[in-house]
């Protein structure tokens, strides 16, 4: 168990890694879009740690609204370019 | 009428499948929501309602489901070859393939499918073609690359949505 | 039994996962990147919630597969998006590519 955590939170790190030293924005949306889906599968595995059902209703919440999130940020890159 | 009762059905079952409770007070805001939902938004989401009660529509998504899910274990394979590769064996570029699906709920379909299978990812749809990034391009032929990237799915997808 | 089988569905979905972080650092640039993001987190996070739903079944196990569907269906499609956005606000494909059909046909429009 503690081995799996440990390999998601390294996961997840690896996403921040990205966000913060992608060259472009697009590759910095490309970081929040994966870690947005991993925190997904985070809550679902926290679901199962602690027993409690509610956390599934944080995951399906989280999923909604990261999709949302990144349609916005992908229509914010197409509406300009980067040498204006 | 059929698109606002299948999507009436559609938002009820989903309702319930939330709540997962069976108590009196739930089901009668789930059919209230329901109905308000599929009053408001008939004509967004659901064309063709007539399309739902065939059953062959259904056994060739049950036959398409293996085939699917096939491809994208064999693409989670592929990427992780290339990612831990030392070398990283890349070839990419964009090409374009046509399609002959006509329906919008087919080509998005075919879209997402081409996206979660081998070493391709959709980058935009103009009218008949798809615009395709492909991690490794095995040939320079449009012909080819059609008969690779597009065909394995398009049959099934015809039987299923058009 | 069930529990076990849950776990090893679950540590599978967590190694994909793996591989597609290791994607989203390793590789070249945009495209490629979120053609291994993408993929892997996907399946990983779709296998994770498959292992919750045989872990544990129940009300649980419902909103997991509920959410598996949906982002089986919404992750892609944000892909395209994004893939969309960034070619349109004129970010380059990395200098090994082959080619560029997307970029040749605009350019020939706007000769037009």
């Amino acid at each position: 168990m503690i081995v799996l955590i440990i390999l998601l939170v390294l996961c997840c790190f690896m996403c921040l890694y990205r966000i913060g030293a992608g060259p472009t924005p697009p590759d910095r949306t490309v970081g929040i879009d994966t870690l947005g889906t991993l925190v997904v599968g985070f809550c679902a595995f926290t679901a199962i740690i602690t027993g409690k059902e509610w956390y599934m209703n944080v995951a399906i919440s989280w999923a909604l609204l990261s999709f949302i999130g990144t349609i916005a940020l992908a229509k914010f890159l197409e509406g300009r370019g980067f040498d204006e | 009428m059929a698109n606002r009762i299948f999507q009436f059905l559609i938002i009820f079952i989903l309702w319930l499948l939330l709540t997962w409770s069976l108590t009196v007070q739930e089901i009668i805001v789930g059919v209230v929501v329901a109905l308000l939902l599929s009053i408001l938004l008939s004509d967004v989401f659901v064309r063709g309602g007539g399309k739902f009660v065939q059953p062959a529509r259904y056994f060739w998504f049950l036959v398409y489901l293996p085939l699917f899910f096939y491809y994208v274990f064999r693409a989670n394979f592929d990427v992780a070859y290339r990612v831990l590769h030392p070398e990283m064996p890349i070839r990419p570029g964009i090409v374009k393939v046509r399609t002959t699906l006509k329906s919008d709920m087919a080509k998005a379909f075919l879209a997402n499918s081409i996206t979660l299978t081998p070493g391709t990812l959709t980058v935009d749809i103009v009218g008949d073609h798809l615009y395709v990034h492909w991690i490794n391009i095995v040939t320079e032929d449009p012909q080819e690359e059609t008969e690779v990237i597009v065909r394995k799915f398009e049959g099934y997808l015809r039987r299923i949505f058009e | 039994m069930s529990e076990i089988i849950g776990i090893v569905v679950i540590s599978m979905g967590v190694a994909f996962d793996l591989f597609g972080c290791i994607g989203l650092v390793r590789l070249p640039d945009i495209y490629n990147r979120l053609q291994g993001a993408t993929k892997c987190v996907t399946l990983g996070t779709c296998l994770i919630l498959l292992g919750v739903l045989i872990h544990s079944g129940g009300a649980m196990g419902a909103k997991a597969l509920l959410c598996a569907i949906f982002i089986l269906l919404t992750s892609p499609t944000g892909a395209h998006a994004l893939a969309r956005g960034a070619h349109k606000s004129g970010v380059k494909l990395w200098e090994g590519s082959v080619m560029d059909k997307y970029a040749d046909d605009k350019e020939g429009e706007l000769d037009r």
